[in-house]
Parts: structure tokens; sequence; C-alpha cells
């Protein structure tokens, strides 16, 4: 049997790679302002969870892992996982068309790259068969 | 920005990947043991569905993984530049993923998920540059 999505499930891997590349830029702002982190100062990184960019970050990264947790419950890692890529060609082009910033053309070529990436398993099936779950035995018994 | 040498970065990076991939496949394995949420949902609510994931110890290990990981990335982010760290981790972790799915979580990784994972690879890399 082919494993075909539904326009929801689709939803919920366009919140895998959205939430998950701005939580990451989020992030990587707030550990610029907090500042370098030695070995010997491991303790800075609680210091970091007092940064707003850092808290934004883990917001949105925790929005991230519920969908990402809703999606693996329904389709394979190897499906998902091309979804999270995605969020960085979403990153590059609002950083073009919003931001105004140059994107070399490797850039582009790595956008394609992934492009094309997430095309190959988008078109496939979502989930290698395996023996029906318990709770979907139960569910069809009822 | 990078103040350690070669050997320190790829180490953190690699620690970052690995930790990575071993949460990843953790949950991963979590979920499809306890099976689809919406259907959990529907017969349970969302904290019948809640219950079924943090009940799991496997995904327990796979959150504490996740945040070797984490720290490991918050760690390495503030030595290694982020245009070198971010793509690097996530394209070892792609590839990484990839194998580990198929010998830990018997997923057909058929060749079109290899071509999907080598060019998603590629271009995380690429956007790098």
């Amino acid at each position: 049997m082919k494993h075909t999505l539904s326009f929801q499930r689709y939803l919920i891997l366009l919140a895998v790679m959205l939430t998950a590349s701005v939580g990451d830029t989020l992030l990587s702002h707030g550990m610029s302002q907090v500042g370098q982190v030695s070995i010997h100062h491991l303790g800075l990184l609680l210091v970091a969870m007092k940064n707003p960019w850092v808290i934004a970050g883990i917001t949105l990264l925790i929005g991230f892992f519920a969908s990402y947790l809703t999606a693996l419950s329904w389709a394979d890692l190897t499906f998902v996982l091309p979804s999270t890529a995605f969020g960085y060609v979403v990153v590059a082009l609002l950083a073009k068309f919003w931001q105004h910033e140059t994107i070399s053309l490797t850039r582009w070529l790595g956008i394609l790259l992934i492009v094309c990436g997430v095309g190959f398993v988008a078109n496939g099936p979502s989930l290698t068969e395996h023996p029906a779950k318990p709770s979907e035995r139960e569910l069809e018994k009822a | 920005m990078t103040v350690v040498g070669a050997v320190e970065t790829w180490a953190s990076i690699g620690a970052v990947a690995v930790t990575a991939v071993a949460g990843d496949i953790l949950t991963a394995g979590a979920m499809r043991r306890i099976g689809d949420l919406d259907l959990i949902r529907e017969r349970s609510g969302m904290s019948g569905a809640i219950k079924a994931v943090v009940g799991s110890p496997m995904f327990l290990l796979g959150v504490c993984s996740m945040a070797v990981s984490f720290f490991s990335l918050l760690f390495t982010l503030s030595v290694v530049d982020v245009s070198l760290a971010a793509p690097a981790s996530a394209a070892i972790t792609y590839i990484g993923n990839a194998f580990a799915a198929k010998f830990f979580l018997h997923e057909n990784v058929d060749k079109r998920r290899w071509i999907s994972a080598a060019f998603v690879t590629a271009g995380v890399a690429l956007l790098a540059k």
C-alpha cells in the first residue's frame, strides 16, 4: 500500500520546517550576544537561558519538537528529515527578499539541491510497511 | 571566529552529529512503537497522547540524547563559526540518520531516499559557502 499524506499532515510538515529554521536562527543570534563559552566556564550555558533571543529560539524549537513527534508517528524518519532541511531554503529566501541580502551562486545551487532532495522523497511513500501496532490493532477490533 | 584547532572543531561537530542521530533514532523508534498519535488522540484525547509519549523510556532516552546534542551545539557555536558548525553538523546528521534508520529502524531507505539524503547533504554544505 502506498502511504500518501492528507493536507493537514502536509501542514504539520510545514510547521516542522519553519519552526526549526527560525528557531535555530534566533538561538544563533542569542549565543552571539552571550559570548564565548569555554570548557572551564560551562555555567555560561545556563546564563544563556536568560537571553530573550535564546528563550524565543527555545520556544520555537519546542513547537518544532511537538510537530516533529507528530510527524514521526505517521511517517518514516527518512521522509520527515528532508523537510527540516527545506527550512534552510526558507531562511535563504527570507534573507534575499525581506532583508535584501545578496545570495551567491553557490548558495542558489545549494538551495536547488535541497529542493530536489525534498522533491525526491515527497513524491514517494511516507511510511515503510510494518506489522500493525497494538493501538491500531485495538482500534481495528473496535 | 573559530578559536580552536581543526581536531577540536571536528570533534565538537562530530559530537553534535552523533548525539543528534542517537536522539532522532531513539525518538523515531519510540514513536513507531507508540503508534499513530492522531489515532491515539481520537481515542484518548490530548492527555492520553501526551501520556503515551512521555511514558516511553525509549523516548526519554532519545530526549536525553537530544539535550546532550543541544548543549554540544551551544558549546560548538561559541568556539566555531556558525557558518561551518550548523551546516556541517546538519549534513553529517542527515547522512548518519539515513544509515541509522536503515539498520536500526529497518526503514525502506530505497534509491530515492539515498539520493535525497545525498542531495540535501550537498545542498546544506553549499549553503555554508
